[in-house]
């Protein structure tokens, strides 16, 4: 199989990096070993929301300029202030390309409410879910707080006790349907994905309104869990036109509904594009020669080797084994690419959980232009984009969406300039 | 990486759920409990005490497509077939025998196929199938062929063995008894290729709808009269087993190992799809295909079956049919159709079964496809009895389009 580019690992860095390569014309193939943390999704995709000294970035596009300093092994470093501006911008365009409708900007963070209730920042977040301008308020007096019965992964307490301490008044109802009496018979797969599938029925979704519409009273917002339909997109659009009211989503515990829905949209519109997907397969290694990466093998297609000019590292983090970790040392299983971690495993943890985990920034080392270095030496055509990077901890500093993004987005640019 | 330290890879579950979003009969049926449930959270208990197995298992077509979802390479579908097969107290009757029997069925059936086709296609007998043994009255039967493939190629078998390169075929009982034309398509591309067919020495029915009917010692005898037949083949003649249905070869490849304990590691590599073989020749550039000039444009929907989508193959049979300058290839969504085989057969079955397919079958409506094109024999019968569309194997349409 002869590709121009092959990336492995199909999650956000993958699908990124394949959609851009394949927009300019290039014939890309996707191997991904089974689904992606999209999976996980909170509905926001994060940019920058913090420096390594603890700091609040509240304008990502100035926040990056002082990356270099405390941070120089920070892939957005890499990728310098003044393209990451840019490529913050069209990465938003191509989620809008995609289908995917996402509201912010990378000039100013935004709120998100979480599921636990409290406001996080955030730089995108999709269309539909609940935002705030402010760190500490959301938009509303009051809300009106809809469940669906015996539907556990969705904490109503949680959410209305933190709304309250934020002024807002919460009144919590749950609702029941006869879709719902129909999957509650097996009580342990009432997940957000079952109950969203039936308000891909319309009728199912006027029924809800009808209830919604009886118990609203006059709070200024109805919110719900975001389970409003799997191939239906628009629920919460025609639960606002229905209802007249102000409709948002929170996130649920996973699966993530939306999370599940970009990741089609966005394999969608590769495969639009040209693109070849290979879902359930996993590379298992390659041939070099000399410094060039000439052939990758997987699981799937044996001996028939998959042949591109460039190869693109996305295969994400621990939970994806791009990374895996054992007793003594950290290693990037496919490539055997150079990893950067702290050889004294007394040092990969912090005893206070809540801090700053040494092993988040644990990963794989790379030079300024993205490409993958084995034994101290450069892989030409080897690049490395997303989770699996080194020098970045995604948690503490919320950058764990932008540098997916931009960092598939940059080597993308720089495979097509290659020519 | 594959890391395997359990059996099924059982371990490597974390609990991550992704796989419960993509099981097509969960989101259908709420009497199943899952891939999660019935997978490895219900194995955690099994293995404590058997008791816990729990027959609603049953509900699972083993689509395999919570395997491919899994981020952790656990083998989800494995384990609930293997619980099945180890704790399931239920035992096969005359149905799971009729159904299960495609061989058997075939043989009694292929001389007598014009009476037999219209027989099973008569509302009474359908009534009392439906009445007595709990086949569904809405479901339609394959005909069968009046002669087999094997009968056919027996017939040709000097002018096969002239070619000197050979490939053995694995034509399964579809190809036999319902649809020999599609082995003779097959032999065409073949001897285009300059390449001949032969018969493996003894062929079974490769058991596929024997494990999922519970008849596991069936199935094993017949898997070691295939696997003992495919090795005189691949090992000592070094001679390629290729198949056309991508189930049996799938069952060959995988189910015999990992369900019915068949060692088969020295001859895996050496059974394929044709559709793979072919593409790995044409990619060589030893060869080349003639296609007819001016042929009439035919628009394709290519629907990727379960056991196609869980080997990955379906890029190949993707890349013969848009190699044919007159087709026009549409790729659908890959999702289960819903039939599984013989699942969708059986009368409390049918419901879900159509319920899993209605997407899809809305899609091939929607999709202006002439024909819709499919590696998988059930797929075919299935999408043919629930859209307006015909169905025709990637290596019929590839065949016919041969100058």
């Amino acid at each position: 199989m002869k590709f121009d580019t092959v990336i492995i690992g199909g999650g956000l860095a993958g699908l990124t990096c394949g959609i851009r390569l394949a927009k300019a014309g290039q014939r890309c193939a996707i191997v991904s070993s089974g689904q992606s943390a999209l999976h996980f999704s909170s509905g926001s995709l994060d940019l920058l929301n913090a420096l390594p000294d603890g700091s609040v970035v509240t304008n990502p596009m100035e926040g990056v300029k002082l990356l270099a300093e405390q941070a120089p092994e920070h892939p957005y470093v890499k990728i310098g202030a003044e393209r990451f501006a840019v490529l913050a911008t069209e990465a938003a365009e191509l989620l809008s390309e995609a289908g995917v409708a996402t509201m912010g900007e990378a000039l100013k963070n935004h709120y998100r409410l979480t599921p636990m209730g409290v406001l996080k920042s955030t730089w995108l977040t999709f269309k539909g879910y609940v935002t705030s301008d402010k760190a500490d308020a959301l938009p509303w007096k009051s809300v009106a707080l809809f469940n669906a019965e015996g539907f556990l992964d969705f904490y109503t307490q949680f959410l209305s006790d933190e709304m309250r301490k934020m002024g807002t008044e919460c009144k919590v109802h749950t609702f029941n349907l006869p879709a719902l009496e129909n999957i509650r018979q097996n009580p342990t797969e009432m997940r957000s994905a079952n109950i969203a599938r039936i308000f891909d029925n319309e009728d199912t979704l006027s029924e809800l309104a009808a209830i919604i519409s009886r118990e609203m009273g006059d709070a200024e917002a109805v919110l719900l869990p975001a389970v409003l339909g799997v191939d239906c997109r628009d629920g919460v659009a025609k639960l606002e036109k229905r209802l007249a009211r102000k409709v948002a989503v929170v996130a649920t515990l996973p699966p993530s509904v939306p999370g599940l829905q970009v990741q089609t949209l966005l394999r969608r519109y590769f495969q639009e594009l040209g693109g070849v997907y290979l879902l359930g397969d996993t590379a298992t290694g390659y041939k070099s020669e000399g410094d060039n990466v000439t052939a990758l093998y997987t699981n799937n297609h044996g001996d028939i080797a998959l042949k591109a000019d460039n190869y693109v590292l996305a295969t994400g983090s621990y939970f994806s084994q791009g990374l895996v970790a054992s007793n003594g040392e950290v290693v990037e299983p496919l490539f055997g690419v150079d990893v950067a971690y702290d050889k004294v495993r007394s040092n990969w943890y912090e005893r206070d959980m809540f801090s700053a985990q040494p092993y988040e920034s644990f990963g794989v080392v790379t030079n300024a232009e993205l490409q993958a270095i084995r034994g101290g030496r450069k892989v030409d055509n080897l690049y490395a984009v997303g989770a699996g990077l080194a020098g970045f901890n995604a948690v503490k500093q919320g950058c764990g969406a932008g540098v997916s993004m931009l960092t598939a987005m940059s080597v993308a640019d720089k495979i097509l300039s290659k020519r | 990486m594959m890391t395997e330290t359990s059996e099924f890879n059982f371990e490597q579950c974390i609990k991550c759920t992704v796989c419960t979003v993509y099981c097509p009969v969960a989101a259908v049926n709420p009497l199943y409990p899952g891939p999660k449930q019935a997978g490895p959270d219900g194995e955690r208990l099994r293995l404590k005490r058997p008791e816990f197995f729990d027959e609603s298992l049953k509900w699972c077509l083993n689509c395999k497509r919570c395997e491919v979802a899994c981020p952790s390479n656990v083998r989800i579908g494995d384990i609930i077939q293997a619980a099945r097969i180890k704790h399931s107290k239920k035992k096969p009757g005359l149905r799971e025998y009729i159904l299960a029997n495609t061989d058997f069925m075939g043989t009694m059936a292929s001389p007598l196929a014009p009476i037999v086709n219209m027989a099973v296609g008569l509302k009474p007998v359908k009534v009392v199938m439906d009445k007595t043994i709990g086949i569904d009255h809405r479901r339609m039967f394959p005909k069968y062929a009046f002669g087999t493939f094997e009968s056919w190629l027996k017939r040709n078998r000097k002018k096969q063995a002239k070619f000197p390169r050979q490939v053995s075929y694995f034509h399964g009982c579809y190809v036999n008894y319902n649809n020999p034309q599609l082995g003779k398509d097959f032999v065409k591309i073949m001897n285009a290729l300059g390449i001949g067919v032969q018969l493996l020495e003894k062929e079974k029915c490769c058991g596929v709808a024997l494990i999922s009917n519970g008849l596991i010692d069936q199935a094993k005898r017949q898997g070691e009269v295939n696997i003992s037949s495919i090795r005189r083949s691949v090992v000592e003649n070094k001679i390629p087993v290729l198949g056309t249905s991508s189930t049996c070869t799938f069952t060959l490849r995988d189910e015999y190992p990992h369900l019915l304990g068949i060692e088969n590691k020295d001859v895996r590599d050496g059974i394929e799809l044709a559709t793979r073989y072919i593409y790995r020749l044409l990619s060589s550039g030893e060869v080349r295909l003639r296609f007819k000039k001016n042929a009439p444009k035919l628009r394709v929907a290519y629907h990727t079956a379960c056991h196609m989508e869980k080997l990955g193959w379906a890029y190949y049979s993707t890349e013969l049919l848009r190699m044919i300058p007159s087709v026009e290839l549409i790729q659908l969504d890959s999702q289960c159709c819903g039939i599984g085989g013989t699942y969708g057969f059986k009368k409390e079955n049918y419901a879900t079964s159509q319920a899993v397919g209605e997407g899809l079958f809305r899609k091939i409506e929607a999709s202006g496809c002439d024909v819709v094109s499919t590696d998988c024999e059930t797929c075919k019968w299935q999408i043919e009895m629930s859209t307006s569309k015909e169905v025709i194997h990637p290596l019929s349409i590839l065949a016919n389009a041969l100058e």
